[in-house]
């Protein structure tokens, strides 16, 4: 009963959808309020109704309701509550539920916080996001029907893919789909910006926090993604360079560009063609992820089975509206208004730079994920783009980019100083230096590119440290009011710095663990001691365990340095049940300098095992540093200024509030 | 500055990034990409050994040997034709007989392949997209069946 019920539901939040598609937008045309008004009832009525629908599939799930044919393929009856509840979007039917679940949330939000928004520009964006909603829940009904029924009713059910069965990977999706779906938002109020024939800072002003809110939940799920791989998949890696890795990477990439982009609209009115283009690529590249991700035509390590019709589908849906939306771009970009003018050398030319830099890097990626594709279509051979490719594209742009950071936040608008800039940035350069110099003098393997790459990350976490004392004017006060000082900055001033230190701290990370990770494959007897990474690893024997749906074999380890005893290690093997299906656990020790990280292979006869392994040195810094960007798009994002969300339709005639530098 | 310039500046500036972009790209893919074979291709293509290829299919039944230390040795079939694997390593946890498997290596003297990657998938339904199309190719197997039995009869009942 309560499964038809979500079925109804999502019938009937399809009807909204149309409903709330077609009058608001008709209204905006002919200038009809009543019609307008539409929006707002309909937007917060579909995110009713899909609450109610997902909550039904998710009670399904909870009580283990087998009848229902996803239930019955997903799930278990002896997995783990959390397991049951993630099995609701760990598979392609829920997960497009969800899909559309956060993208009713962020329609609703427009409706109940935009009142301060345009008339004729809410009803716009709204018709616009239930657009998007219109088709995801015609694909869901009509290929990916998530409450479809068995008869006769089977026993039990055949079970979650064990690997996915994980506290991270629980959620990594909805992270992920918050991200990809908030960069809707940016979409819908660029189309909606595109039919009325104009935008303005106010606009940017609502764009922005949607922006850095989504773009904030895609960096986090990006990052639980790579934390699981590392640590599920066994490999010792953090990113591959997949194909549905890449997926998830170029909406952020592009969507970092536009935040970028976003402020220069909001401060200085200019870059207004581009960033409207930028806010619907990044739509269109999330788009294409959904495609690539769920159509299944790509070879990658994270694809699963799938149901190559409901490509079909998606590729459809990514055509209307990328294809729509760059007709209607071709079609009214020229009629937007020119914002202000800037000097090549200022923050905007900084900003500008990012932007150009991001872009193309995107492109690569692009290029990268799809040329495969494309080739086969023209001469049908099938090739493989890898790590070579990326690192031989991607990182050659994104040296500049790390180079140019820390000048950036420094630089004035309209016309900047790079004299003045890399005067601040002194003691920051000093730094970096002084950091090459000792990684170069004190680590003797490794690529002698590394010393520099650790300079580069250290050089943007200091840069971002000295705009704050730049700003806070620390060379001319002592000690207190500094502080004081400090501590009267805007949030956003330190949402910038933040997020900026995040990303100087990953680079740190992705080099040292790129140059100097050893890894070490041997069979072991036990009672063999292996050294690595000055650890001596023992390793004990195997000892079987049942755990709650799955058994396992235990390889016992214990790992010491200089003689004493450190910690003990217990990677195992393990066998599910439901279904049948085997995966590797890492046994992992996490020490200030690095990852101690340990799989158990294979069995080698005679007792021996065949065991794997790593020494990955301040990986960890990897995943802290895209925490520190999350923190740092939190703080921008409670920063009043934004809180009070979208200001009077008249322009903002406020001066520039950070302190500008003087000329 | 007038407005032409600087947007001139601009332009040029970006075009330069894009030129410089274009050319890595072109250089990364003459150089990095690495071409998916069967082992039929590779009798039937002529590769080159030491050229740094992937190779699928299935992994035949019966033909994984274990060696000295972390040594392995298996054989990889189209049905028609199979080629022998040496890999030292961990085999992923859904390597099995039967199973669709990519391997990414070089071929070496006497049609011995020395991987140094092998890939199977997350999923045991799972079939790498190329391993699939190329045994379609073959008409050995449809979309949504079970994976074809490597050697016909031994598998059939191993699976459940």
């Amino acid at each position: 009963m309560i499964v038809e019920l979500g079925h109804f539901a999502l019938v009937l939040a399809f009807l909204i959808c149309l409903v709330q598609m077609i009058l608001p937008a008709w209204g905006a045309q002919i200038g009809e309020a009543r019609l307008m008004r539409v929006g707002e009832p309909a937007a917060l009525l579909q995110l009713g109704l899909l609450i109610v629908a997902f909550g039904a599939l998710t009670h399904a799930y909870i009580v283990s309701d087998f009848s229902v044919s996803n239930v019955w393929a997903n799930s278990h009856s002896t997995k783990p509550l959390i397991y049951r509840i993630s099995g609701v979007w760990g598979n392609h039917e829920g997960s497009m539920l969800l899909w559309v679940l956060i993208l009713a949330l962020f329609g609703a939000a427009v409706a109940a916080f935009g009142s301060n928004l345009p008339t004729t520009l809410r009803a716009n964006v709204l018709s616009v996001q239930a657009s998007i909603a219109l088709a995801f829940l015609l694909f869901i009904l009509l290929t990916s029907n998530p409450f479809t029924r068995l008869d006769p009713v089977p026993l039990d059910g055949r079970g979650l893919n064990p690997i996915l069965q994980d506290p991270a990977l629980a959620f990594h999706p909805p992270f992920l789909y918050a991200g990809y779906v908030g960069f809707s938002m940016a979409y819908s109020f660029a189309i909606a910006g595109l039919i009325e024939g104009r935008t303005d800072a106010a606009w940017a002003r609502w764009v922005r926090p949607w922006t850095l809110a989504a773009w904030m939940c895609l960096t986090v799920g990006i990052a639980m993604g790579s934390w699981w791989a590392y640590y599920e998949l066994g490999w010792g890696g953090w990113w591959f360079w997949d194909p549905v890795e890449n997926a998830s990477f170029m909406p952020w990439l592009a969507g970092t560009a536009l935040l970028h982009s976003a402020v220069v609209m909001e401060k200085r009115e200019a870059l207004k063609v581009w960033t409207i283009l930028l806010a619907i690529l990044t739509f269109s590249l999330s788009l294409m992820g959904a495609f690539l991700v769920r159509s299944g035509v790509l070879s990658s390590v994270h694809a699963f089975a799938v149901d190559p019709q409901r490509g079909v589908f998606i590729l459809g849906i990514m055509s209307v509206f990328i294809g729509g939306a760059l007709t209607l771009y071709a079609w009214r970009a020229p009629s937007l208004r020119q914002g202000g003018l800037f000097a090549p050398i200022s923050r905007e030319g900084g900003l500008v730079l990012n932007n150009v830099l991001l872009t193309t890097a995107t492109g690569t990626v692009l290029v990268g994920t799809l040329y495969p594709l494309a080739l086969e279509a023209i001469n049908g051979a099938k090739i493989s783009v890898g790590p070579p490719y990326f690192n031989a594209t991607f990182v050659p742009l994104m040296v500049p980019l790390l180079l140019a950071l820390p000048f950036g936040p420094l630089l004035a608008w309209k016309r900047g100083d790079v004299h003045a800039a890399l005067q601040r940035l002194m003691i920051a350069g000093l730094l970096a230096i002084g950091a090459a110099v000792v990684v170069f003098a004190f680590v003797e393997r490794g690529p002698w590119l590394a010393p520099f790459a650790i300079a580069l990350g250290v050089w943007v976490v200091a840069g971002a440290i000295s705009e704050l004392l730049f700003r806070a004017r620390a060379g001319n006060a002592q000690g207190a009011e500094v502080l004081r000082r400090l501590g009267n900055l805007p949030r956003s001033v330190y949402g910038t710095a933040i997020a900026h230190a995040g990303v100087g701290v990953m680079v740190i990370g992705i080099a040292a663990t790129s140059a100097w990770q050893s890894e070490k494959i041997l069979t072991m007897r036990p009672g063999q001691t292996a050294q690595i990474a000055g650890y001596e690893l023992t390793f004990k024997g195997v000892a079987p365990n049942d755990g709650p749906n799955y058994r396992e074999i235990i390889g016992l380890m214990t790992v010491s340095r200089g003689g004493s005893l450190v910690t003990e290690l217990a990677p195992s093997k393990r066998q599910y049940n439901a279904p049948p299906q085997a995966t590797s656990e890492a046994g992992i020790y996490v020490a200030l300098a690095g990852d101690l990280y340990a799989v158990l292979g294979d069995d080698a006869g005679d007792g021996a095992w065949a065991v794997r392994l790593y020494f990955n040195p301040l990986v960890r810094l990897i995943w802290i540093g895209a925490v520190i960007m999350f923190i740092g798009g939190a703080f921008s994002l409670s920063d009043r200024r934004l809180r009070v969300g979208a200001p009077s339709r008249r322009r903002p005639r406020r001066p520039v509030p950070t302190p500008a530098p003087a000329e | 500055m007038t407005r032409r310039r600087r947007r001139g500046i601009l332009i040029g500036g970006a075009l330069c990034v894009l030129a410089v972009a274009v050319g890595l790209v072109l250089m990364a893919l003459r150089d990095s990409i690495v071409f998916f074979h069967t082992p039929s291709d590779l009798t039937a293509k002529g590769i080159p050994e030491g050229q740094r290829i992937r190779l699928g299919g299935l992994v035949a039944t019966g033909s994984v040997k274990r060696g000295q230390g972390a040594d392995v040795e298996f054989a990889i079939t189209d049905t028609a034709e199979q080629v022998t694997v040496r890999y030292r390593g961990v085999l992923p946890d859904l390597f099995r007989e039967g199973q669709g498997v990519v391997t990414e290596g070089k071929l070496e003297a006497g049609r011995v392949f020395r991987a140094d990657t092998v890939l199977a998938k997350h999923d045991e339904n799972y079939m790498p997209p190329e391993v699939a199309k190329a045994l379609k190719e073959k008409g050995l197997w449809q979309h949504g069946a079970p994976p074809p039995a490597a050697t016909a009869p031994q598998t059939a009942s191993e699976k459940k």
